[in-house]
């Protein structure tokens, strides 16, 4: 693989992601700290918001420690030369969330949709795209669930309404390599040249750094990661690990490796609740094609309940669920132990 | 005189069909007109089939003669953008607007809860919130009737087929419309709403967890009764209203975990969020219809 010269913006999902293996309680202390050392590294663009984007704090998918409106003010005036983005998921959050976090001094807007459902995103991303300067990103989860073509309709109605990047999103971790190539490249021969193309890995089947190369070598120009992996399931593509790799190919990330390396180790790792890797429930996210925010509530339910979480997760997976429907969870096992007699 | 209220439906979409559906059935309402923007629309020829008087020039076609067609309730069907216009033309003409957009000028009204509030304060205009407030918000007035419920969430979830273009267009007065409902007639004192669409095939039937947190230890029992006693108010008229798991206690936090299906009018079972609607419009426009018959009502021009 060759991909010598070519120029990847690097996007650290460490303090939006890594809120989820987190519950959602990283301080706002923390998260200067981790993104000020972030801007000194060199990292370009930076998401801050809930795990579950902008409005998420919530019982369902929990009450994060402090509001988007705490957290984003408090890193963005902090930023040297990095941009800050925020995440926003129709359904969840609103546009009132949305010019609440451009008041705050974001640079970049992500809505978020499950991969069909593309069209929920139109308020939003044409209202973003109207904002002087905003880079407005449409965001397409679980795509491994739906083809490339099927894909590139729902990216292109993203482009339509505005978005100057669009990314593909593996949320739950279960692409390898050719399914993103596949993805990426005919987005990149179809969407207008000048529209952006990102891609967004969860790391559940270790397949984090290959994905993200195969996603740039088909014509990805945007890369999430986080630093030490800080993010749900198994964590996002890691960052320091892919930026090592990057210049090893002569790819130009402009990020310093070392600094990375040393935040990970130093910031990241001993923050970390749990250590964040594959272990048994975050490979069957992957196996079985599952959000990846789904880990730590399946485990919760199945110790409440006694049942397994891998069961729990494999069920999710089959009944096709998707990301934002954590509360299916307790009532799914409930279901199932009732079913098996556990309660 | 006939012993029925005349009636029309703006916006021949699903949810207007359903509702001509349901309306055709009633004992007290008399469908009469079908108001469209597209003279082509399935919707369209199939209320002009069932012998409705149409239009496909917008609520202005129905104007110049609903008076004389003994117009007396209308029901909007269409969005929240057009919503206001329509509401005040119709008022004009005399007619009491039952808006199942979330445009939300009106009161609210979920008939377990408050319809009959809404009925004798002879509002013009009532919003019948969402689909997801429809299906959502009897349960948290059944908590916040038991004890202080500080707070109530909503998780909606709908299949894809059955989320329209409105719906996907209005995503935010969704979110927002809803949480306002929890609050004003759910009686939590905050809010939260959020809707949730999944394209699985076939398609899942409609999906609502109900989250409240009380103010003090929930009383188990007594919001468990209160629970059930709710639900079998709702199966009145969604006979497919069924409690799947819950209420579950955890400390403060009572969760209800719901499943509404519809009954298949015109769109298939599995969407019940929007036959949750149509039922409960026609179950307000109803009471309207019985006021009126009896007398104790006359809708006049706002």
């Amino acid at each position: 693989m060759d991909l010598k010269g070519k120029k990847v913006t690097i996007h650290d999902m460490c303090l939006r992601d890594g809120m989820h293996p987190k519950r959602h309680q990283i301080t706002v202390e923390q998260m200067v700290s981790i993104a000020t050392a972030m801007d000194d590294a060199g990292i370009p663009l930076i998401e801050v918001t809930h795990g579950d984007g902008l409005g998420g704090a919530s019982v369902n998918y929990g009450f994060p420690a402090a509001s988007d409106e705490d957290y984003l003010s408090a890193v963005c005036k902090e930023m040297k030369n990095a941009r800050v983005s925020a995440l926003l998921l129709p359904g969840i959050g609103t546009v009132d969330h949305l010019k609440m976090a451009v008041d705050c001094g974001i640079s970049t807007i992500r809505v978020a949709t499950h991969c069909t459902e593309a069209d929920v995103s139109e308020q939003h991303i044409k209202m973003a795209a109207k904002i002087d300067g905003l880079d407005t990103v449409g965001f397409l989860m679980m795509a491994h669930m739906i083809g490339p073509e099927e894909l590139l309709a729902q990216l292109k109605l993203m482009e339509d309404y505005g978005a100057n990047c669009v990314y593909i999103t593996d949320s739950a971790g279960y692409m390898l390599p050719d399914d993103v190539s596949a993805r990426v490249s005919l987005a990149r021969q179809e969407l207008n040249p000048d529209t952006e193309i990102g891609f967004h890995g969860h790391h559940n089947l270790a397949m984090g750094i290959a994905n993200s190369l195969a996603a740039v070598e088909a014509g990805a120009n945007r890369i999430d990661g986080s630093l030490a992996g800080l993010g749900a399931g198994a964590g996002n593509t890691p960052l320091e690990i892919f930026i090592a790799v990057c210049d090893r190919m002569g790819v130009e990330t402009g990020v310093d490796l070392f600094k990375a390396m040393d935040i990970a180790e130093e910031q990241i790792v001993p923050m970390m609740e749990h250590m964040v890797r594959v272990d048994r429930d975050s490979l069957t996210l992957g196996y079985a094609g599952v959000y990846s925010s789904f880990l730590l509530f399946a485990k919760r339910s199945a110790e409440k309940y006694n049942l397994s979480s891998r069961d729990i997760l494999v069920e999710l997976g089959r009944r096709r669920t998707v990301g934002g429907q954590e509360d299916m969870i307790e009532d799914l096992a409930l279901d199932m132990a009732k079913e098996r007699g556990t309660i | 005189m006939s012993n029925k209220v005349k009636a029309a439906i703006i916006g021949p979409g699903n949810i207007g069909t359903d509702l001509l559906m349901k309306a055709m059935r009633s004992e007290v309402i008399e469908p009469v007109w079908m108001v469209g923007v597209v003279a082509d629309s399935p919707g369209l020829a199939r209320a002009a089939e069932m012998g409705l008087k149409t239009t496909a020039d917008g609520v202005d076609g129905m104007l110049p003669t609903m008076k004389e067609d003994g117009v007396q309730i209308c029901f909007d069907a269409t969005s929240a953008y057009v919503h206001e216009e329509n509401s005040r033309k119709v008022n004009e003409q005399g007619a009491v607007m039952i808006d199942l957009t979330p445009a939300a000028i009106g009161p609210f009204c979920v008939p377990p809860v408050n319809l009959a509030d809404a009925v004798a304060k002879q509002a013009m205009n009532v919003n019948m919130v969402t689909c997801g407030g429809q299906a959502t918000i009897p349960l948290v007035a059944a908590v916040s009737r038991v004890q202080d419920v500080s707070y109530g969430e909503i998780v909606a979830t709908v299949s894809s087929k059955s989320a329209g273009p409105g719906t996907r267009k209005n995503i935010d007065e969704f979110t927002r419309t809803t949480a306002k409902g929890i609050e004003m007639v759910g009686g939590a004192h905050n809010g939260k709403a959020i809707i949730i669409i999944n394209p699985a095939e076939p398609p899942l039937i409609m999906r609502d967890t109900v989250h409240c947190l009380t103010h003090d230890d929930p009383d188990q029992e007594a919001i468990t009764q209160s629970i059930h006693d709710m639900i079998a108010e709702v199966q009145k008229y969604v006979p497919g209203y069924k409690l799947k798991n819950g209420p579950v206690f955890d400390g403060k936090r009572v969760s209800i975990y719901m499943e509404v299906e519809g009954l298949g009018d015109f769109l298939p079972k599995y969407a019940g969020n929007l036959d949750i609607m149509t039922a409960a419009a026609l179950r307000t426009a109803e009471m309207y219809a019985e006021e009126i018959l009896a007398g104790k009502f006359s809708p006049v021009a706002a």
